[in-house]
């Protein structure tokens, strides 16, 4: 069997820790091998026993060492991997998608996060300041005891001279009352944005900047088999027909059709 | 240990292993995960003659043992098949391909075979004619023995490599269809494509599938496709494509022993990418287990 693999993506992940972090969001940590990661907004595809189809969840952050989802209880799959305990293990499949492209943004990152669109700008944010490069941070949720990860973006800051982070709640009970868009104000020095949550917000973002201001985008599909084999997660963009899964998650504004 | 190979209107497979058309893709996305040239043979993606982009989104959703689908065709067209993907394939591998063909007229069916019919690597033509998700054409050919057997005939008239038709299992009797086919010149058949059905988002109160329905697929409906295997291999004399839920070397097995000559791999592959390799590393040792020196002797074994 070995001498017909050519590259191994199912691998086996140990639970590290899995903890809730805000209402219904949970955050796990995971061991185990992730060389197959080349970008921050990757995803990976989690087999759950019990349940035919894998789930597919943005990775926040990763190291030599494992690597850390958040995740958001909306369904029975979910529902089972916030049960899973420490020590638990998972197959996954590993490195897939396109990503978030650092070296083609700008000096200046705005970083928005919607809901559970939050996590992968978390690893991007730490591979932008890495670089040097500045960035700001909207996070939207829908009322306060949905936010999460406020403070650990602010901590990113702390050596770089620190970093501006606003939180947009849609009912008010935290930060601004409205989406992430009723935030923006002031921040007309970023050279780019990176963006990660439901198509509305994505949307109201793109007519935001109105081609003022590049962006990537990554985009949410419900998925059959993750790596471009079901076609199941199509997108029509500027250059033909595209799968979230294996073309995306991540396209650039320009090549969308929002 | 025991000789996996088979044979489909008198060409060989090296074991009868094929991915099922719409879960391989064109090869691309497997060839960097193993080595497909192991494969029997492989079905590629549904072509029709114009580009699809298919079904709104979302169009995928979850089942016990299963999955819904109403991807709904989407494919580059005939022209780019031949044109960029074929030349492609051929690449990255070096067997025979079977050309899955759809259409929304028998024309469109005609003009697909009568183009793909040049392909020299193209070794089968599979004509789709169950294909749940589209509402013109698709399906409507594969639910009634007329017009089964009206495509079947114009695509015979403008090919000479061996036409499986792919039959649909949303009918009241399968037997009808296939005979039907084979009467207008089929060389075999594949069965059984999706089962038609639906999911409803409790927490929305509306369909999970933006088309409403879509074709079910996955170990859940295997029980069913042997049984129609079963029943086609009894009331036709052409080779069967056995497929449906097939997800270990067991079912490959039990689909053969129903009457199938050769099985097609479909949902578990988009859930193990590694499936194919796996069984047909495993089928030697589990024929030697079984006392199976030859798969092809237990072809229809089970009709005693």
């Amino acid at each position: 069997m070995e001498d017909i693999i050519k590259k191994q993506i199912d691998r086996e992940l140990t639970i590290v820790s899995n903890e809730q972090t805000a209402y219904k969001v949970f955050k796990m940590v995971l061991k185990g091998d992730t060389s197959l990661f080349t970008a921050p907004g990757q995803f990976i595809n989690i087999k759950l026993p019990g349940f035919y189809l894998r789930r597919p969840i943005s990775v926040s952050d990763y190291d030599s060492e494992g690597l850390t989802i958040i995740y958001k209880v909306v369904g029975n799959g979910t529902d089972y991997l916030s049960t899973m305990k420490a020590g638990d293990t998972l197959s996954c499949l590993m490195g897939l998608g396109n990503g978030f492209s650092v070296e083609a943004c700008g000096d200046h990152v705005l970083l928005v996060g919607g809901g559970v669109g939050t996590p992968p700008m978390y690893g991007l944010a730490k591979a932008l300041i890495g670089m040097g490069k500045k960035v700001s941070v909207v996070l939207g949720f829908n009322s306060a005891a949905d936010v999460f990860y406020e403070e650990e973006f602010k901590a990113l800051g702390k050596e770089s001279g620190g970093i501006e982070v606003r939180v947009a709640t849609v009912d008010g009970s935290y930060g601004t009352k409205g989406f992430v868009t009723d935030c923006l104000e002031g921040l007309d020095d970023i050279t780019d944005y990176c963006a990660c949550g439901p198509m509305p917000m994505l949307k109201a973002l793109y007519r935001y900047y109105d081609g003022k201001k590049c962006g990537q985008l990554s985009f949410e599909e419900r998925m059959g088999c993750g790596f471009g084999a079901c076609v199941g997660c199509s997108i029509s963009t500027n250059s033909g027909f595209k799968k979230v899964c294996k073309d995306g998650p991540v396209f650039s504004s320009e090549d969308v059709m929002l | 240990m025991a000789d996996i190979s088979t044979e489909l209107s008198g060409k060989r497979l090296d074991n009868p292993i094929i991915p099922a058309s719409g879960t391989f893709g064109f090869g691309a996305e497997f060839k960097n995960l193993y080595d497909i040239n192991i494969l029997g043979s492989f079905s590629f993606k549904g072509t029709t003659k114009e580009p699809r982009f298919g079904n709104p989104t979302p169009r995928i959703a979850e089942c016990r043992e299963g999955m819904i689908n109403s991807v709904g065709l989407a494919n580059p067209g005939i022209d780019k098949v031949i044109s960029e993907e074929l030349p492609q394939l051929r690449k990255i591998f070096h067997k025979p391909i079977i050309a899955n063909i759809s259409g929304f007229s028998v024309d469109e069916y005609k003009y697909c075979c009568e183009r793909i019919n040049k392909e020299e690597q193209v070794e089968i033509i599979e004509v789709n004619i169950s294909c749940p998700n589209v509402h013109a054409g698709g399906m409507a050919f594969g639910t009634s023995p007329d017009a089964a057997a009206e495509v079947t005939a114009a695509v015979k008239s403008v090919t000479d490599k061996p036409v499986y038709m792919k039959l649909s299992p949303n009918v009241t009797s399968i037997t009808d269809i296939a005979m039907a086919c084979e009467a207008a010149g089929a060389d075999g058949i594949s069965l059984i494509n999706t089962l038609l059905g639906m999911r409803i988002d409790i927490r929305r109160g509306r369909p999970v599938i933006a088309n409403k329905m879509g074709g079910f697929s996955g170990p859940a409906i295997f029980p069913v496709a042997v049984r129609m295997v079963y029943q086609v291999y009894d009331a036709v004399n052409i080779p069967i494509i056995g497929m449906g839920g097939v997800s270990t070397a067991e079912d490959v097995i039990e689909m053969m022993m129903a009457g199938a000559s050769a099985v097609e791999i479909g949902a578990q592959n988009l859930v193990d990418p590694y499936v194919c390799p796996k069984i047909i590393e495993r089928l030697p040792g589990l024929c030697d287990e079984l006392g199976i020196e030859k798969i092809s002797n237990i072809i229809g074994k089970a009709h005693g």
